[in-house]
């Protein structure tokens, strides 16, 4: 909990070289491990790479805040137990829907501690999430009116709209979630041609000249031989990994790797082992450990190791240790799956994802996976790699052999969108909303730094986490940017600590200056009204160190 | 107050002089027991290994992984796609080669009807085509609480849910109830997504003997006795019964007012996937349940996808509200995945209108599906799996050769021999390794609508022509 001796130096972007040798022997133990020799300014032959990694900051929050955060939730579950209580004896009606007469001797369906939290935490706070909205989900939407008339059990749609709310909400980097109808011919055109479904699979009669239309232009854009891709984000890691390792292969997960990874990694059978967050050290202990003592019990030499991160975390807004990663992995003949769910098309000088961040070849990753969910507006996932890897998921792969194919004009929009970030369309368009994209998470980032919020994250990451650990300040605080219209994601326990709830924005390319500049003034305003700017690096010479940093971003 | 916690201090200090050396020598050394134990570095098995730090840089020098993907010969069979160009409808270009479609589980024909593009074009129009998020950030739309509104009002249930991608929706159903200690009973020839979800469920899983009631029912008692010897555990443990409707690797029905009857005897809940049943089986195309005159409400939870009969993309579950609302915050497939584009949630809707408008489709679908079994029964040398009333039938060879790559051959040339003749058929595909019991190799024949009396006709006499001279 206690990390006050080194939070300064993790937020700032300019003063921090001259204590990072201190911190080495500090980043084993902590959860966030917060920066190593590579960094911004500590390299004396930094010019020459094309870009260097920017630190993730995970700033701490004073202590108070955590014990007034375990007090919030404290209050909450005694408050829960009380009104169980009363629900048991019948002074309180239960909303919830009940198990039918007929069944009511069987075992329960749920245990009753696990619908707990829903019932009197999550319920307390419900219209927070799923809000139903009507329009495109671009730099603003149309958010559906809703209200409550039993707290939150049930929600009733009043039929009205509150119109052009500010998104900050979608993953909607490149602004490819649009509907202009000069952009989407193509995609009308298929379909037109093709209709919408697929009904078969890749390998029956579901594979489409479209389909290797799409997979040779995703090798292209990413520079690698050979691409495949699934009908889902999620599935191509649940359903592709199972078919890269098994029984007797060491898996190594980073601590926060997303829900697709994790099932995909337990689906496999093979043996997993966690790192530390971003934790190079934690890592090659791991690795060290594991080639020396082979596989629990029979000592036998594992088959293969496979170290499964991410580009961007998709909580923490955290940007890969990709060169250190690369080092390891060969030093350790391990290989590596990065997922670049929220990096590809967002990252990198021409939007090629967190290899062209690092300048490393995209070739020395062994499995690149992305999703078509985010930058390009669309839906799926695709793997690349060396064509071996592609030729053999294309033969063994879950996806290919149960699930239907992709959807035609959702395949059309895949390649519409690469090929305006490529610019073989013709047009400059693409390359200018990578830059955009690239200035917009800057300016808001930083913005929101100097206004003394406590910000996670990569400077280069587009996803922007706000820290606002109490639990009675998440409801309000997304309740009211909605009233300011601006639509919010606010997440809480169980997706993130306990003690670190959180409101989480997405920069995309389509905001414009004016948008962000209202919802800084918004959260501005609103941070004060709540208190919620934690951090203890306000500066007070903010002009000066808002030029500098900007200044450090542009070059 | 103070004066009372000053005088138990004076005691406390008082009982120190007074008490005898011994003790407080024990608790001495136990004081000290104690802050070992706190500082003391936690044992750990791994760490205990006596390798010098040079013997470990040898093993890591030692160490060779194996490839990270086996090489996959050029000729393997599940390598080389058949390529569509143009769309899958009933008539399919395959490899260049124009061909009347019996491959595509586009049973009603929906695929094709301008109804259902005019209305995802609409829908393209104002929504654009990805949603940019999860349902729960800002990714639920408004036709996706229309599309959930109407399945439930179709399948008349209190509930349904959507997901985005047809494989995860049992998938992900399965783990959001049964978990670590649960019990589920599944058929053997359940499909494939069921034993990934039954996999993600870590639960404990008893196979039955395909569509054995008896099997079943030996396994129910067997429980049950297992269960008297430990009644208390017994109460917590749940119990399912996973089976499809119309099974896709049999091309069978379920005898479900037999399972619903064990159903209630050995009091276990019955989950349903209804992939191939759905917009197929009953008056109504509401799937088994309607086929066989049974109480929706006596089925936990049927769960089915949009790609085949709706013939757009995605999975729906639907039931009591008590059991469908679960997943909202469980389903995992539901909460961590970007929600369906809502152009194919509109397509849906749209295909569930015309099924709501003509339910004399079912009908259609089901005599045709009988005339194709009809026509199929005795050719030589296969043998048509599968009910009557099946709108995707396999043909297994009658005599296997013994190895499963050579009735694979033998089952891809009788295809080849179609495709040439303008019939688009193709081999039902399983991972080998990966199957719980592998299905024999087998073709497919799938029934559509649009399929005239003269085309099933000219597909069957083709199908005998090639097993003739292919399997003499």
């Amino acid at each position: 909990m206690i990390r006050t001796d080194e939070h300064h130096s993790c937020n700032g972007t300019l003063k921090c070289h001259s204590d990072q040798k201190q911190q080495e022997s500090n980043s084993l133990k902590n959860g966030y491990h917060r920066k190593e020799t590579v960094q911004k300014n500590g390299k004396g032959d930094g010019f020459h790479q094309p870009r260097v990694r920017g630190e993730d900051s995970f700033e701490e929050a004073p202590m108070y805040v955590a014990v007034l955060t375990y007090m919030g939730y404290g209050i909450v579950i005694l408050f829960g137990y009380f009104r169980d209580f009363l629900r048991a004896v019948g002074l309180e009606k239960c909303h919830q829907a009940q198990e039918r007469e007929e069944q009511k001797d069987f075992v329960p369906l749920y245990q009753d501690f696990e619908n707990f939290y829903k019932r009197n935490l999550y319920m307390r706070v419900r219209d927070n999430w799923n809000r139903p909205i009507c329009s495109l989900p671009g730099p603003v939407f149309d958010v559906m009116e809703r209200v409550s008339d039993d707290y939150n059990w049930t929600f009733r749609l009043t039929g009205k709209t509150v119109e052009n709310v500010i998104n900050m909400g979608s993953y909607n980097y490149l602004g490819f979630a649009e509907n202009n109808v000069d952009f989407l011919k193509t995609v009308a055109e298929e379909t037109r041609q093709y209709g919408v479904g697929v009904c078969s699979t890749r390998q029956e009669l579901g594979n489409f000249s479209i389909h290797e239309k799409l997979e040779r232009l995703v090798a292209e854009f990413l520079g690698v031989e050979s691409a495949m891709a699934f009908g889902m984000g999620f599935a191509t890691n649940s359903m592709n990994i199972p078919a890269l390792v098994g029984k007797s292969c060491l898996i190594l997960s980073d601590e926060l790797n997303h829900t697709s990874l994790i099932l995909g990694a337990r689906l496999s059978g093979a043996t997993i082992r966690v790192f530390k967050h971003n934790n190079m050290q934690s890592l090659e202990k791991l690795l060290k450990e594991a080639i020396c003592s082979g596989q629990p019990r029979t000592h036998r030499a594992w088959k293969k190791i496979l170290i499964m991160v991410e580009g961007i975390y998709s909580m923490e807004g955290s940007l890969v240790r990709l060169p250190e990663i690369l080092a390891l992995k060969k030093k350790y003949k391990a290989y590596l799956f990065l997922d670049e769910a929220h990096s590809i098309g967002a990252v990198g000088p021409t939007g090629r994802g967190v290899t062209e961040h690092f300048g490393v070849d995209p070739n020395e990753v062994d499995v690149l996976m992305g999703t078509f969910t985010k930058s390009f507006g669309a839906t799926g996932g695709y793997i690349a790699g060396k064509k071996e890897l592609v030729d053999y998921l294309r033969s063994h792969s879950h996806s290919a052999v149960y699930a239907t194919a992709m959807s035609p004009p959702v395949v059309e929009q895949i390649i519409r969108a690469i090929k305006c970030i490529m610019g073989v369309d013709g047009t400059t368009e693409g390359q200018r909303r990578v830059r955009q994209l690239s200035e917009n998470m800057c300016y808001f980032r930083s913005r929101l730094k100097e206004m003394g919020f406590i910000v996670y994250g990569n400077q280069d990451s587009p996803v922007v986490p706000l820290l606002l650990y109490l639990p009675g300040k998440v409801g309000a605080f997304s309740r009211a940017m909605l009233k300011r219209k601006i639509g919010v994601v606010v997440v809480g326990f169980p997706a993130t600590p306990i003690t670190e709830a959180r409101a989480r924005f997405c920069v995309s390319a389509a905001h414009t200056r004016e948008m962000l500049d209202k919802v800084l003034q918004s959260l501005d305003e609103l941070g004060d009204h709540i208190r919620v700017k934690f951090s203890r690096h306000r500066p007070s010479h903010r002009q000066e160190l808002y030029n500098e940093t900007d200044f450090e971003l542009d070059s | 107050m103070a004066a009372g916690q000053q005088w138990v201090l004076v005691e406390m200090v008082q009982a120190f002089y007074e008490a005898p050396a011994y003790h407080l020598i024990l608790e001495g050394i136990l004081i000290l027991w104690i802050i070992r134990l706190l500082f003391s570095k936690t044992y750990k098995l791994q760490e205990r290994s006596d390798l010098t730090e040079k013997e470990k840089e040898e093993l890591i020098e030692e160490w060779q992984p194996e490839p990270l993907v086996p090489l996959v010969s050029k000729d393997h069979p599940s390598l080389s796609y058949d390529v569509v160009t143009g769309p899958p409808s009933h008539r399919i270009i395959v490899n260049g080669k124009e061909c009347i479609n019996f491959a595509s589980f586009n049973f009603l024909g929906l695929l094709d009807s301008e109804r259902v593009k005019l209305k995802a074009l609409s829908s393209l129009k104002k929504y654009g085509v990805g949603t940019c998020g999860p349902r729960g950030f800002y990714g639920t739309f408004d036709v996706h609480l229309e599309l959930e509104e109407r399945l439930a009002k179709f399948m008349r249930t209190e509930e349904a849910i959507i997901y985005s991608y047809g494989f995860a929706t049992i998938a992900s159903a399965i783990p959001a109830y049964s978990k670590r200690g649960d019990i589920v009973f599944v058929d053997e020839a359940a499909c494939f997504s069921i034993q990934k979800g039954l996999q993600a469920s870590r639960s404990f899983v008893k196979y039955f003997k395909h569509n054995d009631m008896e099997d079943l029912e030996r396994l129910l008692k067997e429980q049950e006795i297992e269960d008297q010897k430990n009644p208390r555990k017994a109460r917590v443990i749940r119990r399912f019964i996973v089976v499809e409707g119309l099974y896709i690797n049999a091309a069978d029905i379920c005898p479900l007012p037999e399972l619903v009857k064990l159903k209630y005897k050995y009091k276990v809940r019955i989950f349903l996937e209804e992939s191939m049943s759905f917009g197929v089986l009953g008056e109504h195309g509401r799937g088994v349940t309607e086929h066989f005159g049974v109480n929706i409400d006596d089925i936990d939870l049927i769960s089915a996808n949009m790609e085949n009969a709706l013939a757009s993309i995605g999975g729906f579950c639907c039931g009591r509200s008590f059991v469908i609302d679960h997943q909202r915050l469980s389903g995992q497939g539901y909460c961590f995945s970007a929600s369906l584009p809502p152009m194919l949630a509109s397509a849906a809707i749209e295909a569930l209108n015309i099924m709501e408008e003509d339910p004399g489709i079912f009908r259609v679908l089901q005599d045709k599906c009988k005339h194709m079994h009809k026509a199929l029964q005795g050719t030589p040398g296969l043998k048509t799996v599968g009910e009557p009333l099946t709108p995707a039938l396999h043909l297994q060879l009658e005599n296997s050769t013994g190895s499963r790559t050579n009735d694979l051959k033998l089952l891809r040339a009788i295809v080849d021999y179609s495709l040439d003749r303008q019939i688009a058929l193709t081999l039902a595909r399983y991972l080998d390794k990966e199957e719980r019991f592998l299905p024999p190799p087998s073709i497919r024949v799938v029934v559509t609508v649009e399929q005239t009396q003269e085309e099933m006709e000219k597909a069957a006499q083709c199908i005998r022509e090639a097993a003739v001279k292919i399997l003499k």
